[in-house]
């Protein structure tokens, strides 16, 4: 016990400044999504198209390419998540007019094609989670981790209907989403990578053969060293 | 078939081209691990050129259309992603792969009589590499890409008396713009490319004029048989061919890994700031350049302005690059390879790695006063395995080279 106490007396006083440090220092929460989990992936497309999608333009990314990744039919797609664009084969842009949103929020909400490669998935996920009240702001709260953001807590429905951890997975899902659209390719980059690598591993041993059966000319043939 | 060779051969030496440099070019025996990348710095520049073709199919050179088409090659054009991630691993890859061929050179002292030429024209050919890759990274016309290249033409401007002409000579414009990004795409697609693979071409028919280096750095032409064969070399072809597949198909697996796995590797070969479009009014808070340019780029960091004027920087920068080109003539040792220097050489090697590394490390990082103190350390020490060559290199005692190939 006379041992345990000071540890833990120290080891609490380290977190605590870990705990001051993160607001100063950025610290980011892992996102831990799996872009191989396609329930999630769907989940978070209907939420982005819900709550996001208002404002932000995901311009490089089209309905159906989402359709085909995610395995959702267009018809579905058609219903489900197209607001505000007229072709299935079209770029999923924001209908917010651009001087408009200049006026209402000081700024034109980014285009978020490429937020997951530009600031990563833990910063988007410990992003939606840093709202806090703020009156002194246009829509009463502010961010931790970007500070007098122009963008109102969004979700703030979402986390009021539902418990911590179901909104918690939803949080993690617009992520994953976000993380998809900010790649498509990695839903076949990887498993590809595994039948290149297997396939280059027989090419090795094939090679290293091949080399071994050509080099006894030299160790002890034809072309072995003279005198 | 014979028919076909022997009608051929009156027209063209394909038979005599075929054996010089491969049948019957005799090359040392005793080839190790740092003989790979020769050959593997041809694959990467073969496969830079054709990845290139196609991503040249789809890119647009425009200010307003850049940035959108590389996105439009990653994710509507069928195979896009691989191409362009292969060309993206492979410029890093291109430079991994030179460093080590260069690093070779080093331990073997393969610069030295009678190969000057084959050093000089590598040298140029790293130099016209890195202003490859450097135009290349602007293309995508990302943050980084804008301002890297704000960063790095500007430095022409502080060429004394003509710099601010220059510059204006340099860009079509008076900042990085779309004048810019034409003349980088013309020079990226075809002007250096097509330098780079004649010097390749020089630089092969100056290595098999003379003959290639080995690790024992002595010459197996002192000792032939009867028929003018080396005694100590074997036929390039089959093998070295047979054995450098090997060496491509190991190169490839790690390439592969890279590619499919992790293409950014954590922002070192793609950064996250260049997934957001160039734009000339938001100057990102830290600018680099991509990791093989940081230890040149370090230098010039490390020296400060003189007379108000950036220029001393610059100079010192380009002179750590051309001094490379004095090293055969600043060796004075009478042994060639590693195996048989003595230790000042080996000591002075060591130091020099060190330092080129750190300041490589220290060019990512930002500018604090310890790392501007560490940079100056490091620069120093980067010109001084220079400049004090020829006196470490004359001191201390070397090995008996043997007379034949030790193996």
């Amino acid at each position: 016990m006379s041992f345990c106490e000071p540890t833990a007396s120290v080891l609490i006083s380290l977190i605590a400044s870990f705990n001051i440090l993160a607001n100063v220092d950025v610290h980011l929460n892992s996102a831990n999504t799996d872009i191989n989990n396609q329930k999630s992936l769907q989940n978070g497309a209907k939420l982005f198209m819900n709550y996001c999608s208002g404002c932000h333009s995901i311009s490089f990314m089209r309905y159906n390419r989402i359709g085909k990744d995610l395995n959702i039919s267009d018809a579905d797609i058609e219903k489900n998540l197209m607001f505000n664009s007229e072709k299935i084969g079209g770029k999923i842009t924001s209908s917010m007019p651009k001087d408009g949103s200049l006026k209402w929020f000081g700024v034109t909400p980014p285009d978020l094609s490429l937020v997951s490669r530009s600031k990563g998935v833990d910063w988007i996920y410990t992003y939606l989670h840093s709202f806090y009240a703020d009156a002194s702001r246009p829509f009463g709260v502010n961010n931790k981790i970007f500070a007098n953001v122009s963008m109102p807590d969004v979700l703030w429905a979402l986390k009021k209907t539902k418990s911590p951890k179901a909104f918690d997975q939803d949080v993690r899902d617009i992520v994953n989403f976000l993380d998809y659209v900010g790649e498509p390719a990695r839903l076949v980059r990887v498993d590809l990578g595994y039948k290149v690598l297997g396939f280059l591993i027989i090419l090795f041993i094939l090679a290293y053969l091949m080399k071994k059966e050509y080099w006894k000319d030299v160790k002890y043939g034809k072309w072995r060293a003279k005198d | 078939m014979n028919n076909n060779k022997n009608w051929i051969d009156q027209r063209f030496p394909l038979t005599k081209v075929w054996n010089e440099h491969l049948a019957e070019y005799y090359t040392p025996r005793n080839f190790n691990f740092w003989y790979f990348f020769g050959s593997l710095a041809i694959l990467v520049l073969v496969m830079q050129i054709v990845t290139g073709i196609f991503l040249t199919m789809h890119f647009k050179a425009d200010e307003a259309n850049a940035f959108a088409s590389v996105e439009y090659i990653m994710r509507d054009v069928d195979w896009g992603w691989l191409i362009r991630y292969m060309h993206s691993t492979g410029a890093s890859a291109f430079f991994i792969v030179i460093y080590l061929h260069m690093y070779r050179a080093l331990l073997y002292g393969s610069y030295k009589t009678p190969r000057e030429l084959i050093w000089i024209i590598g040298m140029v050919l790293y130099i016209v590499l890195m202003a490859e890759a450097f135009m290349g990274y602007v293309l995508p016309w990302g943050q980084m890409s804008y301002w890297g290249a704000q960063v790095i033409i500007s430095l022409f401007g502080s060429v004394p008396f003509i710099g601010p002409d220059l510059l204006i000579w340099i860009l079509g414009d008076y900042v990085v713009g779309d004048p810019a990004l034409n003349r980088f795409f013309s020079l990226h697609v075809i002007a250096l490319p097509l330098i780079l693979v004649i010097l390749v071409f020089l630089h092969i028919v100056a290595l098999h004029t003379v003959g290639s280096n080995n690790p024992d750095g002595i010459e197996i032409k002192k000792n032939k048989d009867k028929k003018g064969i080396p005694k100590d070399g074997i036929p390039f072809h089959p093998y070295y061919s047979v054995k450098d597949i090997v060496g491509v198909v190991v190169f490839l697996m790690i390439f592969s890994a890279v590619v499919f796995f992790s293409p950014t590797l954590n922002g070192y070969f793609l950064e996250n700031a260049n997934f957001v479009e160039a734009n000339p009014l938001k100057t990102p808070d830290h600018i680099a350049p991509l990791w093989y340019l940081t230890p040149f780029y370090s230098v010039l960091r490390a020296i400060p302005p003189m007379f108000g004027s950036q220029f001393p920087g610059v100079m010192g920068m380009f002179s750590s690059l051309l001094i490379l080109l004095a090293l055969p003539w600043l060796d004075r040792s009478k042994v060639k390879s590693i195996r048989y220097r003595s230790y000042p050489y080996k000591i002075a090697l060591g130091i020099f790695v060190v330092s080129f590394i750190y300041l490589g490390y220290l060019g990512m990082q930002p500018v604090t006063p310890t790392n501007v103190f560490l940079a100056r350390v490091f620069t120093v020490a980067y010109f001084g395995f220079f400049i004090l060559m020829p006196w470490f290199t004359s001191i201390g005692k070397t090995k008996t080279e043997p007379k034949r190939i030790t193996g």
